[in-house]
């Protein structure tokens, strides 16, 4: 349902279903929605059966890159000779994304399912639940849920009396994007600094604590229940014409709709009808510009690119983006772009954890020649500037924190051109003081 | 060890330990939670704020004695992030986004109803009656509710310039 509004007719709630309902938040309203089955189901198979049914389903990563969860289970080494950890990522920071939060707050024992049974696919015994340090109330849920799941023998030494161990630990995050990112996540679980790690080896060789481990997004692991439960041909039955996209996803949409929340669609959906119908359109007498449909970190798309645009991995792509996380960042026509994308560059160069020289002086460098363009200061050199800086921030770092602050920095460029003619031209009032 | 390098002696008053009675006892459960002792850091670090409001760099020489590090390593962990007080702040403390979907939404005129109301003036600084400290932070994960605001643990969202006052008048 489109939380906090009520359902529209275009959306299939699935994972959200119960959004909003205080009472799926306990034990026994789960089970009486449900919960729980797939996780009694889950124990009696083979672990090589649950990852065969998530790969039939066509799940994919629902943490930005969108890769085949089952493909990534079965990465993980097949005897547990050494322990296994998951981890879910619960650090929900890219900005304009808000669902993993209502997962959290509303149906926790979906996520506490959903990790219990990818832990034991996975053969880990172990799952870490990284919640960014400022999501308070999603972790109150979260801690009593899992007191809960444990005193009703759900999590434990002995699920649901199969004689599988799995065991679930909250950790608190304290303010770092970066975080994110799945190797900083492991490092920080360790007591480190956020700083990413380079790859091979990969997480499934070594991962955290140097022991092979599996990391998945909140979205991801709450949709495996529901997978178990209906069977991989019901859920990847849920798609519109695209076979590479299934499911249902939530869309967080922001900014200037009538309606901004968090709807669920079918992969696949029409961007028109989550922006017009769901979300109501543009506020009164205004009209969109743009649109960023993954989260801040991809290309900015024009309202016309957005308009015709089907939204799922491979429809965004087709029109010059991403669905990355898939929040969805809505602008209209008050909107000044050249001054909103100075404020990403300053979120990236915020948020760089520093180790590569092309991301710690290219987001700051970024930063400033924004905002010498927009204190009135500006030259025209200033555009091949910025792309050269950005051309050298992509794919030469050790993540992609990079490459993310260039995506907007380029396609902004590159489609909204005018607007910092203007400031370059003296055409329009400075919009900060000269630095 | 932090006696020995020089950590905690800085200041002739008396350091009370943060690792004793109930404190300890969170410190011992955590232990059993992850394999090293070291990774009980980030835990060990949210005891100290909740006990103290900050971290000084006694309790730093403190954590990295009951874990084992150097208290030079700790406090290059505490640098890092962001939720970390490094300085005493006021009673309340307050975290405004103002990243791109909120700023769209009006946060900054957010930020300067914050700064005015609660007498802060300016980002970082603490009110003259030592009630609020008011910062800016990168995105909270809420920007369908422009603007979120967390007042110490408690997050309040679609805040408006009008709906300051209010808010803070439930933080005295
Ligand atoms: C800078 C950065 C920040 C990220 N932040 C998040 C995040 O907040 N949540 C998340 O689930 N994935 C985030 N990711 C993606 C993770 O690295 C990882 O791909 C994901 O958690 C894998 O889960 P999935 O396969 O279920 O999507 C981030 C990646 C980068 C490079
Ligand atoms: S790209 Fe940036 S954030 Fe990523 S590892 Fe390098 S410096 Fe750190
Ligand atoms: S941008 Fe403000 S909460 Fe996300």
């Amino acid at each position: 349902m489109g939380y906090p509004h009520p359902s529209h007719p275009k959306e299939t709630p699935v994972l959200s279903k119960h959004f909003g309902d205080p009472e799926a938040r306990t034990f026994d309203g789960w089970v009486k929605h449900g919960g729980y089955e797939a996780l009694r189901k889950a124990v009696g198979m083979t672990r090589e059966a649950i990852i065969e049914e998530v790969k039939a389903s066509g799940l994919r990563g629902r943490g930005g890159a969108g890769f085949p969860t089952g493909l990534k289970w079965s990465f993980m080494p097949k005897e547990a000779v050494k322990p296994h950890y998951l981890v879910c990522n619960a650090d929900e920071s890219e900005p304009g994304t808000f669902k993993d939060r209502e997962i959290m707050r509303w149906t926790p024992h979906a996520l506490i399912e959903g990790c219990a049974i990818g832990a034991y696919a996975i053969g880990a015994e172990r799952c870490y639940i990284y919640i960014r340090g400022e999501f308070t109330e999603p972790w109150r849920v979260m801690s009593n849920a899992v007191d809960e799941a444990v005193a009703r023998g759900a999590l434990g030494a002995n699920v649901f009396g199969s004689g599988k161990r799995v065991e679930m630990i909250l950790h608190r995050g304290a303010g770092a994007y970066i975080c994110g990112e799945e190797t900083a996540m492991m490092n920080s679980i360790e007591g480190k600094r956020g700083n990413p790690r380079i790859k091979p080896p990969f997480p499934a060789v070594a991962g955290l604590f140097g022991m092979p481990t599996t990391i998945n997004n909140v979205e991801t692991l709450a949709a495996v229940p529901h997978i178990l439960n209906r069977g991989a041909e019901w859920y990847k039955g849920l798609c519109l014409g695209n076979p590479k996209s299934t499911g249902t996803k939530l869309v967080s949409v922001c900014g200037h709709v009538q309606r901004p929340g968090n709807y669920e669609v079918v992969m696949g959906t029409p961007v028109r009808e989550i922006l017009y119908d769901m979300c109501g359109g543009p506020l009164p007498g205004r009209t969109f510009k743009a649109v960023i449909p993954g989260g801040s970190s991809v290309p900015i798309m024009t309202i016309e690119e957005a308009e015709a645009a089907l939204f799922d991995y491979e429809g965004i792509v087709a029109q010059g983006s991403m669905l990355g996380s898939a929040g969805m960042i809505v602008m209209d026509d008050t909107t000044d772009m050249v001054y909103q994308i100075w404020r990403l560059a300053k979120f990236y160069a915020h948020e760089s954890c520093a180790q590569c020289t092309q991301c710690r002086e290219g987001t700051a460098w970024t930063t400033r020649i924004f905002e010498r363009i927009l204190s009135g200061k500006g030259k025209q050199e200033d555009f091949q500037l910025l792309l050269e800086l950005s051309e050298n921030m992509t794919g030469k770092t050790i993540c992609v924190l990079s490459d993310s602050c260039a995506a907007p920095v380029v396609s902004g460029i590159q489609k909204f051109r005018s607007e910092f003619e203007a400031y370059i031209a003296g055409a329009r009032e400075p919009a900060m003081a000269a630095v | 060890m932090s006696g020995k390098t020089g950590h905690g002696t800085t200041s002739t008053e008396e350091y009370a330990p943060v690792f004793a009675g109930p404190p300890r006892a969170r410190l011992e459960e955590l232990f059993a939670l992850y394999p090293t002792k070291q990774a009980c850091l980030l835990p060990a670090l949210w005891i100290v704020q909740e006990e103290r409001g900050w971290i000084s760099e006694r309790a730093i020489g403190e954590v990295a004695e009951v874990l084992g590090l150097t208290p030079a390593y700790v406090k290059g962990v505490v640098t890092f992030y962001t939720m970390y007080h490094t300085h005493p702040v006021g009673r309340h403390f307050i975290q405004v986004c103002t990243t791109t979907p909120c700023n769209i939404c009006g946060a900054e005129d957010v930020v300067k109803a914050l700064l005015q109301e609660t007498g802060c003036g300016e980002l970082g600084a603490t009110s003259p009656d030592g009630r609020f400290t008011v910062i800016e932070v990168e995105c909270l994960g809420a920007c369908g509710f422009a603007t979120p605001i967390l007042v110490d643990n408690d997050f309040v969202e679609n805040v408006t310039p009008e709906k300051v006052p209010g808010i803070l008048q439930r933080y005295q």
